[in-house]
């Protein structure tokens, strides 16, 4: 097996630029879920009656369907009835869609883990709700959901593979489709593992700590 | 003649049902490979040796690491190369999704087994019972009740993940979906139709595990 690495070297940029755009991706997506999981929290918190079914609704779908159907949908689906979106805003409102339902569970299980006597205590003091969320159940909530929030983004970034489906070129669509152009298949899938690996191994072993550290804090051990 | 997309939904049925049926044998064969493995893999996560710990580290970290999307290409377009074999595309796709699945219920093993208390395996240990006994007769049987509830998300999670197999040419529950729109392609809306009956459908398998799966947590956390 003779590695070609001219080939290989050549095209570096482009491998760079395709796992920016995954990279970035993954960014905006995270950060507009983590939008659409803070405002569904505080809904779920405050128990505001028609909008509580909803939410739990979008929850259980989004936790319960795969993204590529979603992509597929808005994307294939869609546009026979006349709605024509962009690939782009697909990927952005699927992975919020998906993105959002995870992040609200997260958020729902830290806000659940929150002992009762706290709330109960802050209502003692004569906190009002709005009080007591802000300065008694969130901060203590979030702590508890960092280690899974941050399995959730790590999660979310990886989700962006499947969004070369619907041909935006990140990092795996690249591969493929320079696979196909040039047969060059080794050298291609030897790129692409290493910037996956680049980008991954890090986080996972960042999330690893994470982990051990929360832990050490919660349990008694 | 008019159709109705109830029509065309109904027609269609037998054809997506076909689809449904190798999306759920990719699932269960992916399922009893990763459970099988998972115990022994978690199993060995909490070994004394080293090199082991050290082995099943890396493996479970490249398995983290790098998309399952990543890994079926890899098999699609590695395999015929690297090894000059042919792998049918549904046995590949077992393969993948079962060595991922490995290392996902092996992590719920290795914290099921971690979270008994210590004095267990002391315990065991001192009545003489050897290392395959120790798992057998007293750590297994008293991790599995905290294994299960998180171990049936993994299932959902493995049927979700089988959709991506149609990416490399299986022929599951959204490739019949497609060759359906492709037929129908005079009928303007079939493709949204189909598409959300396949979205419903994976709803449908899907949320009663997870939804199952929850009420056992809550049921044995208490």
């Amino acid at each position: 097996m003779q590695l070609d690495t001219d080939f290989m070297t050549r095209h570096i940029p482009d491998f760079v630029h395709a796992a920016g755009l995954s990279l970035s991706i993954g960014g905006i997506a995270i950060l507009l879920s983590l939008s659409v999981a803070c405002i569904y929290s505080a809904i779920l918190f405050f128990q505001v009656p028609i909008l509580k079914g909803f939410v739990r609704a979008h929850v259980e779908v989004a936790r319960n369907t795969p993204l590529l159907i979603q992509l597929f949908f808005l994307y294939y689906g869609l546009p026979s009835i006349g709605i024509k979106l962009s690939s782009m805003t697909v990927v952005f409102i699927a992975m919020t869609f998906l993105g959002g339902g995870y992040f609200t569970e997260v958020f729902r299980s830290g806000l659940d883990a929150v002992t009762k006597t706290q709330a109960e205590s802050g209502l003692a003091l004569g906190l009002s709700r709005m009080q007591l969320f802000r300065y008694v159940i969130m901060p203590q909530a979030f702590r508890i959901s960092i280690p899974a929030l941050f399995a959730n983004f790590i999660f979310l970034l990886k989700e962006t593979t499947i969004v070369s489906a619907v041909a935006v070129p990140e990092l795996l669509y690249t591969t493929t489709s320079y696979i196909s152009l040039y047969y060059k298949t080794y050298e291609m899938l030897l790129m692409m593992t290493i910037c996956y690996l680049i980008i991954f191994l890090p986080l996972s072993f960042l999330l690893s700590c994470i982990e051990r550290r929360y832990q050490y804090g919660t349990h008694g051990h | 003649m008019e159709r109705t997309g109830i029509d065309l939904l109904i027609h269609s049925l037998p054809e997506l049902g076909k689809g449904v049926v190798q999306t759920v044998l990719i699932s269960l064969y992916t399922i009893i490979f990763s459970l099988a493995g998972g115990i022994m893999f978690g199993a060995l996560r909490t070994s004394r040796l080293w090199w082991l710990r050290f082995l099943t580290r890396s493996y479970l970290e490249l398995f983290r690491s790098i998309p399952i999307l990543v890994w079926l290409f890899f098999f699609f377009f590695g395999l015929p190369i690297f090894f000059g074999i042919n792998v049918p595309a549904f046995t590949s796709a077992v393969l993948v999704l079962s060595l991922w699945g490995i290392s996902e219920i092996g992590e719920v093993v290795r914290g099921a087994l971690q979270s008994l208390p210590k004095g267990q395996t002391e315990a065991g240990k001192s009545i003489g019972l050897n290392t395959f006994q120790l798992f057998r007769y007293v750590l297994l049987p008293q991790a599995v009740r905290r294994m299960i509830p998180p171990t049936i998300s993994v299932f959902t999670r493995i049927i979700m993940t089988s959709s991506l197999t149609v990416l490399v040419g299986v022929t599951e529950m959204i490739k019949s979906g497609q060759q359906v729109i492709e037929r129908n392609y005079t009928y303007g809306h079939a493709a949204i139709i189909i598409y959300g009956a396949l979205f419903v459908f994976y709803f449908l398998i899907c949320y009663p595990l997870s939804a199952y799966s929850r009420r056992l947590e809550r049921r044995w956390t208490q």
